[in-house]
């Protein structure tokens, strides 16, 4: 009889933390992915504990126009020097920091949570439903995406549930697609097959049998979408369709800084570059977890 | 043909791949030399090494694969100090490789022409009509009927068989003076494979060219090869002449898959079946000494696990061992072996009265618009009647097509029948779909699946998997009650209760499918279909898995529906075999009965097919030509009237023949008269039956 050689013992009876801890050390074995990471941990971090930093208030005006580490009159240093109303720069692309994270983590959920019910449902059920999911997914695709925000945004109002809103009417029909496909590869596996014959209702079988085996390159895309969606809330600032002032938003520091260039070019620089490097961080995670996953 | 150079020699080859875990050592001290117009077998079970020394030849191994050690001589010229030109000269050139899988192995964007006269046009600087003239002798070399055709196929046009030909043709064109064939016929059935086989023989005696044949299967190696080593665990442990090895085999492995394999030509009370305990040592945790020895009966503590063991001449025709104690043991004593005890049949669980499946194919096209019939059928089923009592096992057998999983399908309710009736407990079940049947319906007809890498859902860990059925089929409610069935069925399949928590990824391909069987007695079915449950696994594990089948089978009582395309393992395992071909019941019968003339004429191919590693079994050879017909549009009159060797003109490409009662339950559908019936020679003659 073929007993189980003791070797193979030692990897089970892990824990759920144990696995999810050497799965985070599956990274180092990725300098892009553990670059991305750093990057996107910077932000996290920064933004978590931003309220216990020895930070000016980001909307106080105080001295305008200061170059960074330009000494000013009083003997305060503006590390990343302040706007045109003398707002602390380093303040505001802290603060804004939280903004982006917390709306595009907010977006990007529940847009990944209605491309999941959207895809699993046309992908496993089939027939009619992949049908009318298809085609309703093909029609939002279809538009052109800065359209659609600027339709949403202009007639709803700008506010963090209309951005989550449109965020999810733009991505939805993606990650449904790319769930329906993996769908479609997973159900033909003989483990759906067993659950089928054993009776399981088709909810169940979404749920626990189909869902689960798909997570690795919805995981990928999750970290490439954050970065998306990134841009797309810093665009919307731009657009002045962004987050209600005077909360400080990395688009809308831009826009304001763009009749300025010549004279205060920091305004624009410091929000464009925390912008590019947190979706950098983003995308080159993505990137480093599909090496690993595609390498054995 | 006599030249005294070897066509190939390696000397002590070592091959590594280097992964994230380090260096894997694949291949360890390889010796093989191989002469003009000589096939020597490489034989092993999977993860032995043997497509690693395929790629090694042909210096071929990838980008984080290496020969760290030896030597490897091609006609006399040292390999591995070869430049990249210098073996682009000698790969497809002078060695050529044929692989397992055809359909990967053509360019489907291309023509067969094209990717034939690929060769001679750019390696020879021949003219495209001298090229094409050349490709059309190869085509007709390897038999394949109507080459003008084939010349035009796309590679998807053509079947399975007829692209390995061509395959083969492509390797020949070269003329190469070694070809390497990797399991050629591994993704072929039977009657086909052999077809191939006995090409391949033809080729290798008409143009003296030699050959290595990678098999793990031992029948094959005795039909095509002269010398044969066998592989364990990176190390040839033996090889010799075939007729040493197989008759005089000093290795305790060799022994053991000889041991493990069933036959055709015996059932399992004439010659049980004995596994080889314990699993492969991964490469990079081989035990000290003889990597064989933790799994060997022989081994003996103190003299098995200290040194390297080297290779030991028995003869002086090259027979050589890699054991210790190669000239101590007795293997005659160690054959004495309890047959299992044969059970006898309960009432009738299942009826299948004249069930029939058509799928039906909407044809769309303004072609069919205009002809008026929109709708062809798919006649996967098309007469299926037998029964199966308790505790007794019912063999399918048939080749791919043969509409064996479409049943399968009907019976679990996941798929329709268009016509008859199935009978489950005298319930008619043929058109209830498993949503609408009872849960107790559902959990006393249950099913093991093919593929064990398939069968068990990788994110979940095998314990609740089980768990889920007891639940669910079981009706227990309680924790404790179902935890402690689990670790019951555990014990039931011969695991250890700690399998329990782990996952799929961490169990190798027997303890998988050891899981796959838990799985589906856990409701205490009264039918389980077994769809091919053993045909994925290596030999030493299969001989396990189908040995706990029939245990647990017998011992609970229940009804097993064995679908199968391997006849020795239905003989081993059946009480008694149905043969499909193209969606009907050509023969069944008790297995004593279909194993034993009269046959139906495809039983007789198919028997005559099964390549047998025992030499004192002698077999008629009966090829069948051609390739099995589209269910969509079966022949007139008998469906296998195309390919039957017997076909009585007029009568069976007219007339669909009778069901005929030979007596005991022993029925067939042939046009073929008593007298030649009785007539019919045995297909298989020599000591074992």
């Amino acid at each position: 009889m073929d007993r189980p050689v003791g070797d193979q013992g030692a990897a089970a009876d892990r824990t759920g933390l144990a696995r999810a801890a050497a799965s985070i050390l599956l990274l180092r074995e990725s300098p892009i992915a553990m670059l991305g990471l750093a990057l996107v941990l910077f932000w996290v971090v920064v933004a978590l504990v931003a309220p216990l930093l020895p930070l000016h208030d980001p909307n106080l005006p105080l001295t305008p126009f200061k170059k960074p580490l330009v000494e000013a009159k009083d003997g305060a240093v503006y590390w990343l020097g302040t706007d045109h109303k003398g707002r602390d720069m380093l303040a505001r692309v802290i603060f804004g920091a939280r903004q982006v994270l917390l709306w595009a983590g907010f977006a990007t959920a529940v847009a990944y949570a209605f491309g999941i019910m959207m895809g699993v449902t046309a992908g496993y059920l089939g027939g009619w439903w992949d049908e009318v999911l298809s085609f309703v997914g093909n029609v939002l695709l279809s538009f052109p995406v800065m359209v659609l925000y600027i339709i949403i945004i202009t007639y709803l109002g700008a506010t963090g549930f209309n951005i989550v809103l449109a965020v999810t009417f733009a991505s939805a029909p993606g990650i449904m697609r790319i769930v329906r496909g993996l769908v479609l590869d997973i159900k033909t596996r003989d483990y759906i097959l067993a659950a089928e014959t054993r009776g399981e209702t088709p909810l169940y079988i979404m749920l626990v049998e189909l869902l689960p085996n798909a997570r690795g390159p919805l995981i990928v895309d999750a970290c490439l979408r954050l970065g998306y969606t990134t841009v797309t809330i810093a665009m919307l600032g731009y657009l002045g369709l962004g987050l209600p002032p005077p909360d400080p938003d990395w688009g809308k520091m831009i826009a304001e800084a763009q009749p300025l260039g010549s004279f205060a070019g920091h305004m624009a620089v410091i929000p464009a570059l925390a912008i590019s490097s947190l979706v950098l961080g983003f995308n080159l995670l993505a990137d480093g977890l599909r090496e690993i996953s595609l390498r054995d | 043909m006599s030249d005294p150079t070897p066509i190939l020699e390696c000397k002590g080859l070592s091959v590594s791949y280097f992964t994230r875990a380090g260096e894997i050592p694949a291949v360890k001290d390889f010796d093989l030399t191989v002469l003009q117009g000589e096939a020597v077998g490489i034989v092993g079970e999977s993860g032995c090494g043997k497509s690693t020394v395929a790629f090694a030849i042909m210096r071929y191994l990838g980008a984080n694969g290496a020969i760290v050690d030896g030597e490897l001589r091609f006609r006399g010229r040292d390999m591995l100090s070869m430049t990249a030109d210098d073996l682009r000269d000698i790969r497809g050139a002078r060695i050529a490789m044929i692989y397992q899988e055809p359909a990967s192995a053509l360019n489907p964007s291309m023509r067969i022409a094209e990717q034939l006269m690929e060769v001679p046009i750019h390696r020879d600087g021949a003219s495209r009509a001298e090229a094409r003239a050349l490709a059309l002798d190869v085509l007709a070399d390897v038999k394949l009927p109507d080459p003008d055709r084939i010349m035009d196929a796309y590679p998807h046009q053509i079947s399975g068989g007829q692209q390995q030909r061509v395959l083969i043709a492509m390797a020949l064109i070269s003329k190469p003076d070694l070809l390497l064939l990797d399991e050629p016929t591994t993704a072929l059935d039977v009657t086909i494979e052999a077809g191939i086989v006995q090409l391949v023989k033809e080729l290798s005696a008409r143009h003296g060219m030699a050959m290595i044949y990678i098999s793990h299967n031992l029948g094959l190696i005795l039909e095509t090869c002269d010398r044969v080593a066998v592989m364990y665990s990176g190390e040839v442990v033996e090889i010799g002449r075939v007729a040493d090895v197989f008759e005089h085999m000093r290795h305790p492995y060799t022994q053991g898959l000889f041991a493990s394999i069933p036959l055709p030509s015996s059932d399992r009370h004439a010659r049980p079946l004995r596994p080889i305990p314990g699993q492969l040592p991964l490469p990079h945790r081989r035990p000290k000494g003889c990597n064989f020895a933790p799994r060997c009966s022989f081994a003996v503590a103190g003299r098995c696990d200290q040194d390297a063991v080297p290779m030991r001449q028995i003869n002086g025709d090259g027979h050589e061992v890699r054991c210790v104690r190669w000239d101590e043991i007795d293997f005659q004593a160690a054959n004495a072996n309890e047959g299992i005890s044969h059970v006898s049949p309960g009432p009738v669980v299942l009826e299948v009265d004249r069930m029939r499946k058509y799928y039906e194919i909407k044809d769309n096209s303004f072609a069919a618009l205009i002809r008026g019939g929109a709708a062809r059928y798919v006649r996967a089923n098309e007469d299926i009647s037998f029964t199966a009592r308790e505790a007794e096992t019912v063999a399918i057998v048939g080749e791919s097509g043969c509409g064996k999983s479409t049943f399968a399908k009907v019976l679990m309710g996941l798929e329709q029948a268009t016509a008859g009736e199935v009978r489950l407990h005298g319930k008619d079940i043929s058109r209830l779909p498993i949503g609408q049947r009872s849960p107790e319906a559902v959990g006393i007809l249950q099913m093991v699946f093919q593929n064990p890498f398939d069968t068990l859902n990788p994110s979940w860990a095998v314990g609740a998997q089980i768990a889920r059925v007891v639940r669910k089929l079981g009706g227990e409610t309680d924790a404790g009650r179902i935890r402690s069935r689990v670790l019951e069925l555990l014990s039931l399949v011969k695991l250890p209760a700690d399998v329990a928590h782990r996952r799929p990824r961490q169990l190798s391909g027997g303890e998988k499918q050891r899981i796959g069987i838990a799985r589906a007695f856990a409701g205490n079915p009264a039918l389980v279909v077994a769809d091919e449950p053993v045909s994925a696994l290596d030999v030493s594990v299969q001989a396990a898995v189908i040995g706990l089948l029939g245990e647990i089978q017998a011992g609970q009582r229940t009804t097993l529906l064995f679908i199968s395309h391997d006849l020795s393992v239905v003989r081993y395992l059946s009480d008694r075999v149905v043969v499909m071909y193209l969606g009907h019941v050509v023969e069944q019968g008790s297995t004593d009965q279909v194993f034993r003339p009269p046959y139906h004429p495809y039983t007789e191919a198919l028997l005559s097919a099964v390549p047998i590693a025992d030499r004192s079994v002698s077999k008629r050879q009966i090829v069948l030509g051609g390739e099995l017909p589209s269910a969509l549009d079966p022949p007139a009159g008998c469906p296998f009237q195309a390919r039957c060797p017997r076909r009585i003109d007029g009568l069976c490409d007219r007339d669909m023949p009778p069901r005929r009662e030979l007596g005991a339950g022993h029925k067939i559908l042939c046009h073929l008269g008593d007298d030649v019936l009785m007539e019919m020679a045995p297909v298989f003659a020599g000591a074992a039956d």
